[in-house]
């Protein structure tokens, strides 16, 4: 199966694999194959310099903001870098052919968040459990260790295309479950988060992993009838009327999401994540165009609708309108944030000497305002570097792969990553209305800690099969093995 | 699929270069932008210095404002210095000339662009005061617990030599970093009945001017060419004031100088208030109206906080212009435009722009801005000056200011009581300069609620004195 389909599907998804790029692909593999710890020699190299960052921005922060370093903080940070580098030791085990960049990436963005977080704690002047960086802390250890769980638990990820329909249920279960009365609770307005007791946690955050392996699932199975008929409309094939009830699906949820969880992001996540899915998948821009038209129209009427999105939009298209700045959930924090991001200019403040606290919830939906105020335009572009090198990376594992679930799902998690990022740092500066998602890895929370590691964890995995793939394609084809005996 | 992700990563690197470089500034200007406001007190703010002595000074502390303010001799200099806070707004010099001291004038822009690129932290200028500390202090002490003020001037120049407003506050209580203290003090001191916050030499509600007013009806009657020194009006002991039963009376009784007729100079010398009220009329309102606003009167000057205009009203009734003419009815003015109405006699008739600053000095020690004098206006011709300087000299000699004579000196002056009101005290008026024919001082002197005396104290008594010492201070340093 997975040969025959693999031709079908590369058009949309990379460059067809024929012979001779195989050949080149294989005897490179082979190189590496023959020193297996070469890519986890790189990774563990880039990783000490992310941790030796990290360590940096913690005392730049003390020093910035108390001028003098303690060792308190940097002691509990310590056990975030003893658990990546744990991380590390794992994938030299389990998955020694991983992409050596994920982890050193995911380290260090987590890193500079925890130290922002921890920045604003020392403004606040919150210390102990109330202190958001020691949570973070705590949170990124617990993400940590979930992950290792993920890379030892899943050894082949196409085990999980088995579980497509549990991953569909429990994925729209977790989306809908802050709907529910006496758990679901509303914050900021936007309806998206659970709590039970004193712990509180955003289920849509591990729903759209679900989902992304949901969509990946069905779709290797529903493509042909997806792909194969339609009607060609001014040069685009658009799908029959018969074939548009998962799309209908998808839609209905996420205008679900966004009438009653009043979360123009979150809806626009998951559809974004649907559409990309199942144009990758067939191939077709017709659903593109499709999709994207049934969210601008749906989005649009939601604006009229619902005072709470189109408050967002006033606040986005006239926020220095004082009306709107001093209206209740009208545009001071985004004001706000764009202040911050000028007071940073082209080299920033310098960590801990900016004011990021003056900008509410500085260390959740506007950690980037923050981190651009004080670490400047050129802090702000390294991070979307950062973010841009890890969505690459996804797509690169994507690209390689050899089976269409690997393939699907690695694009799915990576553009669910830069699309999030898309929609968070593109609220915050003003090029999309503000929404209440949180920037993958950087901002503060637990639930999207544990679900973007989770994302990293799955990723590696691909990467590492992706990279065992060739020893079957070397068995067969003698010819490459000879040249690379030479 | 690479596209898309691409072209919104493109779209966000672009949306920060314009948010972080391009439109950084306009957003740093906008109102809203409290970091802007909270940048201003990290840097160190410049000093306020008087005779090279900094009475106003930031001091590095370990709080996220990085620098405290504070004064060495708050209530002495409060009137000049004004208060600093953290946002509650700014006062006096520290008001007025924020953008030097904390070093966001436009002036200071390359400074600031050097502190960034060297990385040092931007510094303030600094601004050396006119005030002559020995005067001030004089100034202050000779006020003693009066409420009231005391400006002097040279005269040549328009540099103000002291300013002291009582009752007073020690700004200090104001410049801490803790916003609902200052909140509180603030509101104690403008709840005080005293009034401490205002400066009296320059704004407030103003006083009467009283017969210190006589000086400008005067200059109008003569400079006018309408009258001279000798033009004679008649002499009873009371007149009766235009459209009513009521009577205006001389504050000594009786009438000015025994005669049948007293002329202005005999007026201006005891200070009679009938002749005035006959001068006033004679020349008209809308003369005297000129002239008060050549010395400065319906304006407001920059010193450079701006004064509250004084003021000479137009369009008077008969009755309230024979007030007016020795300064009651809705005549009003600071100490600081009596001042000015002596500076421009003293200075042959040309009024010099008043000014507190000296210099204003960069971090790297260059002179950004140089005291200049300048011209307020050409109030009354030379010799009309040197007449009213002799009036003003007899006033003193043997006239109705004895108080301010200074042995060996010849001091030009003119005293004012003036009413507020039926049973309200006196306000008590001093102005004038010396030595009368080569002016180092022009000063006026305001002393509130009759000195402790209500009704029965005259300026001669309490504001002549309170003047004699501060000339001596100047004459004598």
């Amino acid at each position: 199966m997975t040969a025959s389909v693999s031709s079908r599907i590369a058009p949309s998804a990379g460059p067809p694999i024929d012979a001779g790029a195989r050949a080149t692909f294989t005897r490179s593999i082979r190189l590496k194959l023959r020193v297996p710890a070469r890519l986890r020699n790189i990774e563990l190299g880039l990783l000490l310099l992310a941790c030796g960052i990290n360590v940096a921005a913690l005392a730049l922060v003390q020093l910035g903001a108390l001028g003098a370093v303690h060792a308190g903080i940097q002691v509990i940070a310590a056990g975030m870098t003893m658990l990546v580098l744990a991380m590390h030791v794992t994938l030299r085990i389990v998955a020694p052919d991983a992409d050596p960049f994920i982890l050193p990436i995911v380290t260090v963005l987590n890193g500079i968040g925890v130290a922002m977080i921890y920045r604003l704690d020392l403004a606040d002047k919150s210390a102990g459990w109330t202190s958001g960086g020691i949570r973070q802390i705590v949170w990124t250890c617990v993400a940590i260790a979930i992950t290792i769980g993920v890379l030892l638990l899943i050894r082949n990820h196409r085990v999980l295309q088995r579980y497509r329909y549990i991953s569909m249920i429990s994925g729209i279960a977790l989306l809908l479950l802050p709907i529910l009365p006496i758990i679901g609770s509303a914050k900021n307005g936007a309806r998206l988060w659970v709590e039970i007791g004193p712990f509180s946690f955003q289920p849509g955050e591990l729903g759209k992993v679900a989902l992304a392996i949901f969509f990946a699932g069905y779709l290797v199975s529903a493509r042909d009838s997806l792909s194969m008929v339609g009607r060609k409309v001014l040069g685009m094939t658009f799908p029959r009327a018969r074939d548009l009830g998962p799309i209908l699906v998808v839609f209905a949820a996420s205008m679900a999401v966004l009438v009653f969880q009043r979360d123009l992001g979150t809806a626009l996540l998951y559809f974004g994540l649907f559409l990309v899915m199942i144009y990758v998948a067939t191939g077709r821009s017709g659903w593109i165009v499709l999709g994207l038209g049934m969210f601008l129209v749906g989005a649009f009427i939601a604006s009229q609708a619902l005072t709470y999105v189109g408050g967002r939009v006033h606040a986005w298209l006239d926020a220095f309108n004082p009306a709107i700045y001093d209206a209740n959930g009208g545009s001071y924090q985004l004001v706000q944030g764009l202040f911050g991001f000028a007071n940073g200019g082209l080299i920033g403040t310098g960590l801990g000497l900016g004011r990021p606290d003056i900008t509410p919830l500085a260390a959740s939906d506007y950690i980037v305002s923050a981190l651009g105020e004080e670490l400047g335009l050129g802090g702000l572009f390294a991070i979307l570097a950062l973010y841009l090198l890890f969505v690459s990376r996804g797509f690169r594992i994507a690209f390689a792969g050899q089976d269409d679930f690997g393939r699907l799902l690695a694009v799915g998690l990576s553009f669910v990553i830069a699309l999030q990022v898309f929609i968070v740092i593109g609220g915050v500066t003003r090029i999309i209305p503000l929404t209440g998602l949180t920037t993958p890895f950087l901002a503060a929370g637990g639930s999207s800690l544990v679900a973007n590691w989770i994302i990293a964890a799955l990723l590696l995995r691909l990467s590492d099969s992706v990279r065992n793939q060739p020893r079957l394609v070397v068995e067969t084809e003698p010819r490459d093995q000879l040249v690379v005996g030479q | 699929m690479s596209i898309v992700v691409l072209l919104m990563f493109v779209a966000l690197f672009a949306s920060g270069t314009v948010i972080q470089v391009f439109a950084a500034d306009s957003l740093r200007a906008d109102g809203h932008n409290v970091r802007t406001l909270y940048a201003s007190y990290s840097a160190e703010r410049g000093p306020i210095l008087v005779a090279g002595q900094q009475i106003a000074q930031s001091i590095a502390v370990a709080d996220k404002y990085k620098f405290q303010r504070t004064y060495s001799n708050g209530p002495l200099y409060a009137p000049v210095t004004g208060y600093f806070t953290l946002d509650q707004g700014n006062t006096g010099i520290e008001g007025a000339l924020n953008d030097y001291l904390s070093g966001t004038s436009s002036q200071q822009f390359l400074d600031q662009l050097n502190a960034v690129i060297t990385g040092q932290n931007p510094k303030g200028a600094a601004v050396e005061l006119t005030i002559d500390p020995v005067v001030q202090q004089a100034a202050f002490d000779a006020l003693g617990a009066n409420s009231g003020a005391v400006i002097a001037i040279n005269p040549k120049t328009g540099a103000i030599l002291a300013m002291v407003s009582k009752s007073t506050f020690d700004p200090n209580v104001l410049a801490v970093h803790d916003t609902d203290a200052v909140i509180s003090t603030y509101k104690s001191l403008m709840s005080d009945t005293a009034n401490p916050l205002i400066n009296r030499t320059m704004s407030g509600d103003l006083n009467p001017p009283g017969s210190v007013f006589k000086l400008v009806v005067t200059a109008a009657a003569l400079d006018s060419g309408q009258f001279t020194p000798d033009s004679e009006f008649p002499n009873p002991p009371q007149l009766p004031l235009a459209q009513s039963d009521s009577f205006i009376r001389n504050s000594e009784g009786g009438n000015c100088g025994g005669g049948a007729t007293a002329s202005i100079a005999t007026g201006l010398r005891l200070s009679c208030n009938i002749t005035f009220a006959q001068v006033g009329p004679a020349v008209g309102e809308r003369t005297i109206a000129e002239y008060a606003e050549r010395f400065g009167f319906n304006k407001s000057v920059n010193v450079p906080m701006a004064s509250t205009a004084s003021v000479y009203p137009r369009g008077m009734t008969a009755p309230e212009l024979m007030l007016s003419s020795f300064g009651q009815a809705s005549v009003r003015a600071s100490p600081l435009q009596m001042a000015m109405v002596a500076m421009g006699i003293a200075n042959g008739g040309t009024v010099m722009n008043p000014t507190l600053v000296n210099s204003i000095i960069a971090p790297d020690l260059t002179v950004r801005q140089a005291f200049q004098s300048s011209v307020f206006s050409q109030a009354i011709s030379k010799q009309t000056a040197l007449t009213l300087t002799q009036m003003m000299i007899n006033g003193v000699a043997n006239g109705a200011a004895s108080n301010a004579r200074i042995d060996g000196v010849d001091v030009a002056g003119k005293t004012g009581t003036a009413e507020n009101g039926q049973s309200e005290p006196y306000s008590l008026w001093f102005t004038g300069f010396a030595p009368a024919h080569d002016p180092q001082v022009a000063v006026a002197v305001v002393v509130e609620n009759g000195g402790g005396f209500g009704q029965s104290a005259f300026g001669n008594q309490v504001a002549a004195p309170i003047a004699k010492k501060v000339l001596e201070a100047v004459l004598f340093r």
